[in-house]
This record gives structure tokens, sequence and C-alpha cells, in this order.
């Protein structure tokens, strides 16, 4: 088996502000990999960095296609760079504002991706569709509603539906669970985390939850100031923390 | 009888850089092996170390010096410098960990939770949900729990739950940490079954036994654990 994203040496700058300092990774195929750590710790800047929405000053990122062929992520084209991102690669937003438009129902939201990656057959795609709507909890009735009428909930579901649909093999998620309450979010994590099973997906996730990494990762990586301070087996990084940054992360759970 | 584990020169210390520093030394040079088809079962008093010698093995915990060596696959590996991805692997196929508590997974059903390692392990889901039945059926749990998640299970059910999951796939080395701690006799008594069943299988069996009872029947001899401070 060989790795599905692999980073090097990244390094990432804004005036005087250390974003990415010596950042590597290797993703492999179904792994799930949580880049945790508070706001500022440069976790947000290496998921864009990572997807190609953000070119680094220094540094590598090879990601392996499909079809076996090596992408050089930072020289992307952005052609071939848009093609990625509707077929073998997922996003899932903090917001979901960011990737649903609300001037369409929930089923042309989901079923749009599966447009882009060449279905043409309109009822083959609402069937589609409505399976992925039951698949994430919606009720498949609700498929010619406003997504602006949904619950925040609801819209994440929608959103997921929409990202994974045309399965890809790799999804960057940013915050997925952050504006929802709590109820709500137990909900979702336990939705992601069936859903990265069966599919098999590879994902990043950022996120400043814990317990959500605990959830969903195999493997953490602590970042502080740019930095990887602490990685490896999710339960060991949290059970037995070795840098103070991470034994404070840590510490400031309530146990659950 | 063939070695599966050894262990040596293990040693934990603690750093707690939120107390000021504050070292804790938990486990200094340890040595011990446990052959295929032997039960070792660790002693000593409380806050000796069993529990943290445990985890080094299971890789929760990862350990300061020494080595400990597991057969494995043909060769060795010694999963005390094994990165992520090889610890993965090793739980996968070779070790099991069964700890005193079960780390509920919201929503998911007690058959799939005993289930999932047997089908990470390679074996059909079939298969798998009907050994995860029979297991949890010899444990006492009554096929009406099956369905439901044991996030509302009492101590003693939740712990049932792991122990199935835990005997559920074929394994070369199981961990187990207080197994009938909450248990009644006529559980504990299923549990020394398993044991028994395990080794006569081979695999090899490192424990922790509060009930005496319980360790003289499955356990081939005992490791005694000091704590640090007192062995200086």
């Amino acid at each position: 088996m060989t790795p599905l994203l692999e980073a090097a040496g990244l390094q990432l700058r804004f005036g005087r502000i250390t974003a990415l300092e010596d950042v590597s990774l290797t993703l492999w195929p179904s792994e799930v990999v949580a880049i945790v750590g508070e706001s500022g710790s440069g976790k947000s800047s290496l998921l864009r960095v990572l997807s190609g929405l953000q070119r680094p000053d220094a540094g590598r990122i090879l990601y392996r296609g499909a079809d076996g062929s090596l992408h050089d992520v930072p020289a992307l084209s952005e052609a071939t760079r848009r093609r990625l991102m509707r077929s073998e690669w997922g996003f899932v937003f903090q917001n979901p504002r960011d990737a649903l438009r609300f001037s369409v129902s929930a089923g042309a939201n989901v079923g749009e991706r599966l447009m882009a990656a060449g279905w043409r057959h309109y009822g083959r795609i609402r069937q589609e569709v409505a399976q992925w709507l039951a698949r994430v909890e919606i009720d498949p009735a609700r498929i010619d509603d406003d997504p602006a009428r949904f619950s925040g909930g609801m819209q994440q579901r929608l959103q997921i539906a929409r990202s994974l649909i045309t399965r890809p093999r790799l999804v960057f998620m940013d915050e997925p669970t952050g504006g929802l309450d709590v109820s709500v979010q137990a909900r979702l994590l336990d939705l992601i985390r069936g859903l990265v099973a069966d599919l098999g997906l590879a994902v990043l996730l950022v996120t400043h939850d814990i317990a959500a990494a605990r959830l969903l990762a195999h493997r953490i990586m602590v970042m502080r100031g740019g930095r990887v301070v602490e990685e490896g087996l999710t339960d060991r990084v949290l059970d037995d923390p070795q840098h103070p940054y991470t034994q404070l992360l840590v510490s400031s759970v309530l146990a659950a | 009888m063939q070695e599966v584990l050894r262990i040596e020169g293990l040693a934990k210390t603690f750093t707690l850089h939120l107390q000021g520093g504050a070292r804790i030394v938990a486990l200094d040079g340890v040595s011990l092996s446990v052959a295929a088809g032997e039960c070792v079962a660790l002693a000593g008093p409380s806050g000796a170390g069993k529990s943290t010698l445990m985890r080094c093995v299971w890789g929760s915990y990862g350990a300061g010096a020494g080595r400990i060596l597991l057969r494995h696959a043909g060769g060795e590996i010694d999963l005390a410098r094994a990165d992520a991805r090889s610890l993965r692997e090793i739980r996968r196929t070779a070790i099991g960990y069964v700890s005193q508590f079960l780390r509920v997974i919201p929503r998911v059903p007690a058959l799939e939770i005993v289930a999932e390692p047997m089908i990470a392990a390679g074996m059909a889901a079939e298969e798998a949900r009907e050994r995860a039945r029979a297991l949890l059926l010899r444990l006492n749990l009554p096929e009406a729990l099956h369905a439901l998640p044991p996030a509302t299970f009492s101590g003693g059910e939740q712990q049932r739950v792991n122990l199935a999951r835990g005997f559920g796939p074929p394994r070369r080395l199981l961990l187990l940490d207080e197994p009938t701690a909450s248990l009644d006799p006529a559980n504990a008594e299923v549990v020394v079954g398993l044991i028994e069943e395990a080794k006569r299988a081979g695999v090899a069996i490192l424990g922790i036994f509060h009930d005496q009872a319980v360790r003289d029947r499955v356990a081939d001899r005992l490791f005694e654990l000091h704590p640090v401070r007192e062995r200086a």
C-alpha cells in the first residue's frame, strides 16, 4: 500500500506571523487523522495548504490519484484541482453556507455533485440523492425543500451528503461540528463515524474538539504556533500526552 | 512452549508538566515473558504499575525504555518502537485488550461493538455477528439487549460486552485488566471458561485478576510487581 497524501517541510508565513513551520504528514488510504489545536495554531492553514487552496512558501505535497498517478499539489493546474475537488476529494466546512446554495432545493444541492461527475439520467440522480438523504438521516420527502429552512444540524448533514455522494477517496473536514448544539454534535459525529467506516474514507479532520478526535480519528497531530508538537495513535496522544501543551489540552477536557 | 511476548527492561516515567514537571516513576526495568497457551497474572499492590505495564504493551502508553517484543507474522516486532500504523495493524490482527471499562460509542448496538473487531480482523460479517451473538448469550446478556447501544447498560453488562469484544477475534496475545471485577460469580465462571479455551487455543494471556479464586484457577504463574519507590 502507498500513502494517499504525503507532505514534508511545509512552511507558510503571513507577514511576521508563522502559520506553518516545518510540518510533515503522511496520510494512508482509509486513515482518519485529526489535527487538533487552538485558534491560530495553524491547523486550518494546514488544511488549506494540503488541499491546494493555499500555496505554501516551502515544502512538498504529493497526492496519489485513483489512477496511481502522483500529483504535485501546490503545482496543480486550476483545471486539475477542480477535477480532483469534483471527484476524488470532498470538503466539509464548519459553516454549511460555504458549501450549500440556498437558491436551489436540498436535492439539487446534493444532485449537482453527481451531475458535475457526469451523471445525466434525471431519475437515477433523484433516486441516488433520495438514498443519500436517508443515509444522512434527512427525510427523503424533503428533497424539494429549501435548505435555508433546515436546522443547522440538518444543513450540516446535507453538506455531508453533497460531499460524499460522489464517493471521494479523501475528505477534508474543517470543524464539521463547530457551530452546533452539543446534542446535535453527538449525532453528527456518530453519523460521520459510521459513514467514514462504511465507505473506507481517508479523512483529514481539523478540530479543537478532543472528544470528536477521540471518536473519529486513528491518529492525532497536535499543533501549536504552526508546529506539530506531538503526534501518534489517538489513544496514545490522549492517554499518555508528552508535550506540556498536549497535557494542558487533554486536562482541560471533562472526562466523558 | 513458544514465547509470544518478551518484555526486557521496560521503564515508564510520567512527567507532569502541569505540576511543575513532577516525575512519577511507574515502571523501572521490568522483564517478563509469556508463552503461547500460558496465562501470567500480574500481582502486586495498587500503584505497583500493573495497569501501566498492560497499557505499554497495548500501546496506549509509550514505553520510556526497554523492549516489548511480540512474535508476529513469522518475525518479531518491538512494540516499544513501533509506529502508529504498525500498532494499529498489530491491534487489528494480533493483540486484544479488555480494559475495565467499555468505551461506549454512541448509537452503536452491543452486537456491532462485539462484531466490529472480528470483521476488522477479516472474518465475514455474518459469521462475526453470529459469533458475537453466541458470545453475548454465553455471557448471559439476553438477546433483547443485543440491538441496543450499551450506554444505558449497567457496569456489569458493559463489562460483559467488553469481554465478548475482547474474546471475539482470534488473537495471539490477550491483555485482561480485571476482567471479572464487576461480575457476579456465575458470569465470572463464564469468563474462566473463556480464558481456559483461549489458553487451549494457544493464546498467550497477561492479566490482572483482583479476584483471587479466579486468578488461582486461570494463572499458570504470578509475576510480582513492586511500587518503584519501595524497591529503591
